[in-house]
């Protein structure tokens, strides 16, 4: 693919006025048949359709968008990448995503970036310390990275936190990834869109599909609101919306939806260069480069595909970033929004063959998607062009509802989705 | 703040309620003769409706458990109905 983004194009452009440059991927008309065809235009199905074109050298692939690429959760998330979960199959499977972040960069010729600025939990008494001690050591025999800090070593990294003794959560020590961090959220999906596209991949947007084709029990495409597209394989990556594709295609999905909303504070010079979570308070900051504070904390608890979050969640998000840092009450809050998340009841994603021969899922990703979005697409893309589970997605396969092999990550890391 | 109608307190704030699940995922009998097919449908699968949707809700504060008709997109509630029985 084209690997013409470099300091010298810059600097040529920059003498040309800036008139040499190109739209990053082509907006393709659908064709009524493609070998490969990929439902939604986040990350997931953006990086599903790069790694079919790239790890399986399939030529005829399209994907469609119901919007514009990005607008949906992948625009909508706080950014944070890490792979601090509990199980070994977990850990598996964001340690890989966050490998391939780590060199996603280089390998799309697109900054996304990616800034590994490290990952605290903060604990809150002796009995949280040794839940955050059984982490770290779960993390390190799973093998990534993680290290137990001490209350000197969080205050350290997060000098405005509440030091006061009589905080409500005081702070005993945490947990610290340090290859944990953040990437610009929409340069993700632009970087896959145009590597993507830069390998014949067709990008159809404003493209809602509305039913599935279904020959002699199999799907062999899409009824779209531009068209009929037929398709050898089929795969799903829409994030929030699983159920209503799944009730298309006539099955239904272990998901509820909800609204996960996240807000920003108007800019201010830097002042927080890690990532930062509270156990006690569920609510987690980092800073843009922009300088917002970017505010997230648990789901809305009435299940919604309103993509708008509702007051009492806002309150107890703000109320826990007081807590946190007494002194961003000064702050004003700029924006606020949600996106819709699939819920699954082990809090963990399903990747893998659908009810439907010929159509496979990527979904399930709860809050914590935009961290998985090249481990989902590289894994779907595997699905979709060797009809079989690589062997880090496998455990997240459907079937384990029926067979009970859950992998309880809200019970294992007290991941709050 | 959103306000749901409780049937028996009336409209209070959403903070006070708590979701139960869809209406109708009724338990399979007999047990012993239920398929871990049946079982998965029983405890995780939904339809989880986009638009207008009967869930089972139960206001905390005074324990009453009711059918609650609203929209999963506007949020607008459309009817409230106690599931007790009245007393023998």
């Amino acid at each position: 693919m084209a690997k013409d983004y470099s300091t010298l194009r810059l600097l040529r452009e920059g003498l040309r006025g800036h008139t040499g440059w190109q739209p990053a991927w082509r907006d393709a008309e659908p064709k009524g048949d493609y070998d490969a065809l990929v439902i939604g235009g986040g990350g997931h199905g953006l990086a599903t359709a790069y790694y079919l074109a790239k790890n399986h050298g399939l030529k005829r692939i399209a994907l469609v968008e119901k919007g514009w690429l990005g607008g949906g959760n992948t625009g909508r998330n706080t950014t944070a990448i890490r792979s601090n979960y509990f199980y070994p199959e977990s850990v598996a499977l964001y340690d890989f995503a966050l490998k391939l972040y780590e060199g996603l960069s280089r390998d799309l010729n697109y900054n996304i970036m990616f800034s590994q600025r490290g990952l605290a939990v903060v604990a809150h008494s002796e009995a949280e310390m040794e839940m955050a001690a059984r982490i770290v050591n779960a993390m390190q025999i799973n093998g990534t990275d993680a290290e137990l800090l001490s209350r000197e070593q969080v205050l350290e990294k997060a000098p405005l936190l509440n030091q006061s003794d009589r905080a409500r959560y005081p702070i005993y020590g945490g947990i610290w990834q340090g290859r944990a961090g953040t990437a610009r959220h929409d340069a993700v999906a632009w970087g896959y869109a145009r590597g993507a596209s830069t390998l014949g991949v067709d990008i159809i947007q404003n493209c809602e599909v509305t039913g599935f084709l279904v020959e002699q029990g199999r799907c062999v495409g899409v009824e779209t609101s531009r068209g009929t597209i037929r398709a050898g394989v089929t795969g799903m990556a829409v994030a929030g919306h699983s159920g209503v594709l799944a009730g298309l295609a006539g099955f239904r999905l272990p998901i509820r939806s909800f609204a996960l909303q996240a807000m920003v504070s108007e800019p201010v010079k830097p002042c927080l260069d890690t990532v930062l979570l509270y156990m006690g308070t569920g609510t987690y900051l980092s800073q843009s480069d922009k300088g917002e504070l970017v505010i997230g904390g648990g789901l809305d608890r009435v299940l919604s595909y309103g993509q708008r979050g509702n007051p009492p969640l806002q309150e107890q998000v703000i109320s826990g970033m007081l807590e946190m840092f007494p002194s961003f009450g000064q702050l004003k809050l700029l924006r606020q929004w949600a996106g819709i998340v699939d819920v699954v009841p082990d809090s963990s994603p399903i990747i893998g063959p659908s009810p439907l021969p010929g159509l496979f899922i990527n979904g399930g990703w709860g809050t914590g998607g935009f961290k998985a979005i090249p481990a989902g697409g590289w894994l779907l893309a595997h699905l979709m062009a060797t009809g079989e589970h690589h062997e880090i997605s496998r455990p997240f396969d459907l079937s384990r509802f029926t067979t009970g092999r859950l992998i309880d990550e809200a019970a294992g890391s007290a991941i709050a989705h | 703040m959103q306000r749901f109608p409780c049937p028996f307190c009336g409209l209070r704030d959403e903070t006070e309620f708590h979701y139960g699940g869809e209406a109708g995922n009724d338990r399979p009998e007999p047990a012993a003769e239920v398929s871990d097919q049946g079982w998965a449908e029983y405890l995780h699968i939904e339809t989880n409706p986009k638009g207008r949707s009967r869930e089972i809700w139960v206001h905390m504060t005074c324990g009453e458990f009711f059918l609650l008709e609203r929209d999963t997109v506007t949020h607008e509630v459309f009817a409230s109905e106690s599931l007790r029985r009245a007393a023998p």
